[in-house]
């Protein structure tokens, strides 16, 4: 239940990050460890070379402009819900924040960690894709940037290559009359989501809906007019459409990813 | 080894630790508080929470050098804490504890949840006191424990009063907020070998 032996390096800035990442292919990035710490601990992951970008300034500023705002990658869950930071969704951030695992877990988890890791059942990934978010991407001699809905190419995996560190997340500022709803359903308080249901109902009447956590990227439904009328949901058919979708084929998983989105719905309604 | 400062329950205390040492390991391997505990080892458990810089966090899943610069306090640093004061009595009485080993854990998680005003319902306690296990008491004694104390803060209307403090110096994941860009370099370059070997 220890970590094995690594390197630990601290840069100061995210170039220089980029830099010690590419000198080794099996280096991993660092940020509040709450994934990665659990992983080293119990030795499913074993990399020779950790980069803690935690230090790099960038990585904790936040950009609020007309149209958006970015938080750099290293802003934490507990900064977001305190709302030390700006939501530009009118409180459906905060809100999904407060429900990431715990406390003790959210004041050191970070936004950018939890969308590198790429696990279908973490919170932010299904989270803001029902938002329109650009990931922010630096790499050893360029960045670039990528919408979210490509970023997540399959479980535990990103379209960041060799080198390359998930640096920023912008949020474009949605409608302040969009209402937002979000559900999950875990075995435990605070544990993974075996299904997230994410709402958002934007003034002209068109219903989006992400269904989360099954073993893929979130399911996105741009238009959800043949499910949704008012505050019901055809969980039948909506079950169909998510199975062919890929989601697994079974009474269980079609039930829960059904009712989790209805609850999402319901509270959109209450928002 | 890497040198790593970090003031513990006021007192700064520097040890060569290899960048694999967890802080719970740094607190009671280096400094010898043995009031934090380990349980699962893999941030589930909740017995090894500590208050770092002001919030919570969980001493084993976090590195030691990672924190470097930082203030922890352990179980032992509240001795002087009316709040603490005031919970400790109220596990006694309420029975909220029997081998005791997730206390230290939970006591810091509700002191949190308290001082942060984040509860208000038996239900909020619950929900927020979740990522803390307990193994013996099912948990109905910690619950009502929290919630007198909860009720008791409530009527003197002392909630809320971390409520918006240091703004953006607050950001990023606790326990780095010292140091600040100042660039280490190679602080820890693996574990050396016992020194057991002369080849």
């Amino acid at each position: 239940m220890k970590p094995g032996a690594f390197e630990y390096h601290r840069p100061s800035t995210m170039a220089e990050a980029a830099a010690i990442l590419s000198s080794d292919q099996d280096a991993k990035i660092i940020a509040g460890g709450q994934t990665l710490g659990p992983m080293l601990n119990l030795r499913l992951a074993q990399p020779p070379l950790l980069v803690d970008i935690t230090r790099i300034p960038e990585g904790k500023a936040v950009t609020d402009t007309a149209n958006s705002v970015t938080y750099g990658a290293c802003i934490s869950h507990a900064n977001i819900e305190d709302g030390r930071v700006p939501d530009p969704t009118g409180g459906f951030l905060r809100r999904v924040a407060r429900g990431i695992a715990y406390r003790a877990v959210r004041t050191r988890g970070t936004i950018g960690g939890s969308l590198a890791h790429a696990d279908p059942a973490a919170d932010w990934i299904s989270a803001l894709s029902v938002l329109e978010v650009e990931i922010g991407i630096l790499g050893p001699s360029s960045s670039r940037r990528v919408p979210l809905r490509q970023f997540m190419r399959g479980a535990l995996s990103t379209d960041l290559g060799q080198g390359e560190i998930l640096a920023s997340v912008s949020v474009a500022k949605p409608s302040p009359r969009a209402r937002f709803g979000y559900a999950k359903i875990c075995r435990k308080v605070g544990g993974f989501g075996e299904a997230i249901g994410v709402v958002r109902r934007n003034p002209d009447g068109k219903v989006q809906i992400i269904a989360g956590a099954s073993a893929r990227p979130p399911i996105v439904i741009e238009d959800g007019a043949d499910f949704v009328a008012g505050r019901s949901l055809d969980q039948i058919r909506l079950s169909e459409y998510l199975v062919a979708q890929g989601l697994e084929d079974s009474p269980y998983e079609r039930a829960i990813h059904t009712a989790v989105i209805q609850r999402a719905l319901h509270e959109s309604w209450q928002a | 080894m890497t040198t790593t400062t970090i003031t513990l329950n006021g007192r700064k205390v520097q040890a060569e630790v290899p960048s694999r040492t967890s802080l719970a390991d740094f607190i009671r391997e280096h400094a010898g508080l043995t009031g934090t505990h380990l349980g699962c080892e893999h941030g589930i458990c909740g017995a090894c929470t500590i208050e770092m810089d002001g919030e919570i966090a969980r001493s084993c899943i976090t590195l030691a050098v990672a924190c470097d610069g930082a203030s922890v306090r352990t179980i032992e640093g509240f001795d002087d804490d009316p709040l603490m004061a005031r919970l400790r009595k109220a596990f006694t009485e309420e029975h909220a504890l029997q081998c005791g080993y997730c206390t230290p854990g939970m006591l810091i998680a509700a002191r949190d949840l308290i001082h942060r005003g984040a509860a208000r319902t038996l239900s909020d306690i619950r929900v927020a006191m979740s990522g803390n296990l307990c193994r013996c008491t099912g948990y109905a004694g910690i619950i009502a424990a929290v919630k007198r104390v909860l009720d008791e803060e409530s009527a003197k209307g002392a909630l809320n009063a971390q409520a918006g403090v240091d703004g953006a110096a607050r950001l990023g994941p606790v326990g780095t907020h010292a140091l600040n860009g100042a660039y280490d370099g190679i602080i820890a370059a693996g574990i050396p070998r016992k020194q057991t070997s002369s080849g």
